[in-house]
């Protein structure tokens, strides 16, 4: 099947819709959330007109409509990931996840192999959205444990220089994203995991740029844990994704308690069920997962490989375009290896709220500030950036539209 | 089109030639003050002369809407009783929650009823109350070391 992006843009609805004065909008905002195409609104909908029940309980059969549709759905994310339905946890968002395993170690009891104490360390990396930034910051309080981290360099890659001393006989963690939200830099995990595992230690990464643009195969990573959010991967808003190697799972204490994670109750005692229940407490997310699995099916239709291959050619013509303007600084590699198409940038003088605010006024929707990433923006000098994030949908008339939304800017605020 | 609403030249004016933008040596208050949603931030002096409002001073990185708000704030603060500055922000933030209906005392707030269009763009209203929310904290923190 041959990629037609503006095919692709006719299965979401909102891409018809106009903005400010009629304006087309023009959506280059998809790093922070992406649209939804109407298979993944009609799969959330008529979970609810159809077959909305609590799942795993109940003897009724809209009980096992839904609790049919939530483990298919479950079994959609494992087979898009390369892994088992039992390795894949539901959970509210990527921010969710990495809360959990975070708390989760946090509760280990000395004896566990995630119990964390005064001496130990835990390895992040500079480029880190704060969501996986601060619940490593707050288990490294709450245990004694040291923070340290990968730097940036100056051409926005990780200084792997010191990865043998960084990553040491203490460190039990290293958590880092696989692409920036900012640079969209993709880390080359591998000297990561081969280093990490040779000291006893856990990848978790934050693939919540990576996922939803690129074939991810747990498995060929070579990786511990993984967080994602549905609503970054055309899906809905209010799930996500956690997941972990079976055997670390088993050994890993929950996170939240409460009904559907246990084995056994007593007034004074409990024990968990396996995973991926030991992870879901509570009547979950169930419209949501079963819209994830639309959208996971969705993109898995048009593939992976071609979605990617898409925005790598999207990257470059705008990487291009921008370079050709004056006073443009691209914040991130300014090439396509091993980059992904989240692009940021400055422009001379004009600050980035006030160039949004104009290109907003153009119908195109862009992303300002520090991106959740401020130790990341402070490091660089850059208080501020504009990021444009293609997707599946966009086209280069989108681009096209931009650049010359910026040459527009510039003269809008050089009277 | 609308956004010149946003953009009145006044706006431009002080964003190019902010007012004051330079941090006095001595202060009866000097506070820090962020918008964490997107990493503006602002140092603020304020000096006192008993009841009157001697000398704001700042500096920072923003947005030109806040940038030219607190240059604007300096200009129309400086040599005034605290009470009648009190009088003007409690105007200027009742302007800014306006969502377009209200053009502002010009008598009152002078330069700074260009900032009313900003009343119709929810996510600017911060950018534009920086300053002044600097402002009221240092003014409060002077006032408590005068006495």
């Amino acid at each position: 099947m041959t990629f037609d992006a503006h095919a692709i843009a006719k299965d979401f609805p909102i891409l018809d819709r106009t903005i400010r004065d009629g304006k087309r909008l023009v959506y280059l905002d998809s790093g922070a959330t992406s649209q939804k195409p109407n298979v993944v609104i009609d799969a959330e909908s008529n979970f609810y007109r159809l077959n909305n029940a609590a799942v795993h309980r109940g003897a009724h059969q809209l009980a096992e409509e839904a609790t049919d549709a939530y483990e298919g759905a479950r079994q959609i994310v494992a087979n898009f990931l390369n892994a088992h339905s039992e390795e894949v946890v539901f959970t509210k968002g990527a921010t969710e996840s990495l809360n959990l395993v975070a708390y989760a170690m946090g509760n280990a009891e000395p004896g566990n192999r995630f119990h964390l104490k005064a001496g130990d360390s835990i390895v992040v990396t500079e480029m880190e959205h704060h969501a996986n930034l601060i619940p490593w910051q707050q288990l490294a309080a709450r245990t004694g444990a040291t923070l340290k981290w990968f730097s940036v360099t100056d051409d926005y890659r990780l200084d792997l220089s010191n990865i043998d001393s960084l990553i040491d006989a203490k460190t039990k963690v290293v958590a880092l994203t696989h692409q920036s939200n900012v640079l969209g830099t993709i880390n080359p995990l591998e000297a990561i995991t081969r280093r990490a595992h040779e000291v006893g230690a856990v990848v978790v990464l934050d693939a919540c740029q990576s996922v939803p643009h690129m074939a991810v195969d747990v498995k060929a990573l070579d990786i511990d844990f993984l967080a994602f959010s549905g609503h970054k991967a055309v899906g809905p808003t209010g799930v996500g994704i956690f997941w972990g190697r079976a055997e670390l799972l088993a050994e890993l204490p929950p996170f939240l308690t409460g009904g559907s994670m246990i084995e056994n109750v007593t007034m004074t005692t409990a024990t968990w069920a396996p995973a991926p229940k030991k992870f879901e407490a509570g009547v979950p997310n169930m419209a949501q997962a079963v819209g994830l699995g639309a959208a996971l099916t969705y993109l898995t239709k048009i593939g992976m490989e071609n979605i990617h291959r898409h925005e790598i050619a999207l990257t470059a013509y705008l990487l291009e375009g921008l370079a050709a303007i004056d006073d443009i600084r691209i914040i991130g590699p300014a090439t396509t290896g091993l980059r992904g198409g989240s692009i940021s940038f400055t422009l001379g003088d004009i600050h980035p709220h006030d160039l949004g605010q104009y290109l907003d006024s153009q119908g195109i929707a862009v992303r300002t500030g520090h991106h959740c990433a401020w130790p990341l923006t402070r490091k660089l000098g850059v208080p501020a950036t504009t990021r444009a994030s293609v997707y599946l949908y966009n086209t280069t008339e989108d681009l096209d539209a931009l650049i010359a939304g910026v040459q527009g800017a510039q003269k809008y605020f050089g009277r | 089109m609308q956004l010149d609403n946003l953009y009145q030249e006044v706006i431009l004016d002080h964003y190019k030639n902010p007012q004051n933008k330079k941090l006095s040596p001595t202060y009866d208050a000097q506070v820090h003050h962020i918008n964490p949603s997107c990493g503006d931030e602002i140092t603020l002096n304020v000096t006192l002369d008993g009841q009157t409002v001697k000398a704001v001073t700042w500096d920072g990185v923003g947005c030109s809407i806040s940038q030219a708000s607190v240059s604007i704030l300096t200009d129309l603060l400086i040599g005034k009783e605290l009470s009648q500055a009190q009088v003007i922000a409690d105007s200027f933030m009742h302007l800014m929650q306006s969502k377009g209906t209200e053009k502002g005392d010009e008598n009152l707030l002078e330069d700074a009823v260009a900032l009313a269009g900003v009343s119709q763009y929810p996510a600017r209203i911060k950018c534009a109350l920086l300053g002044w929310m600097a402002f009221k904290d240092a003014s409060v923190q002077a006032l408590a070391k005068e006495n």
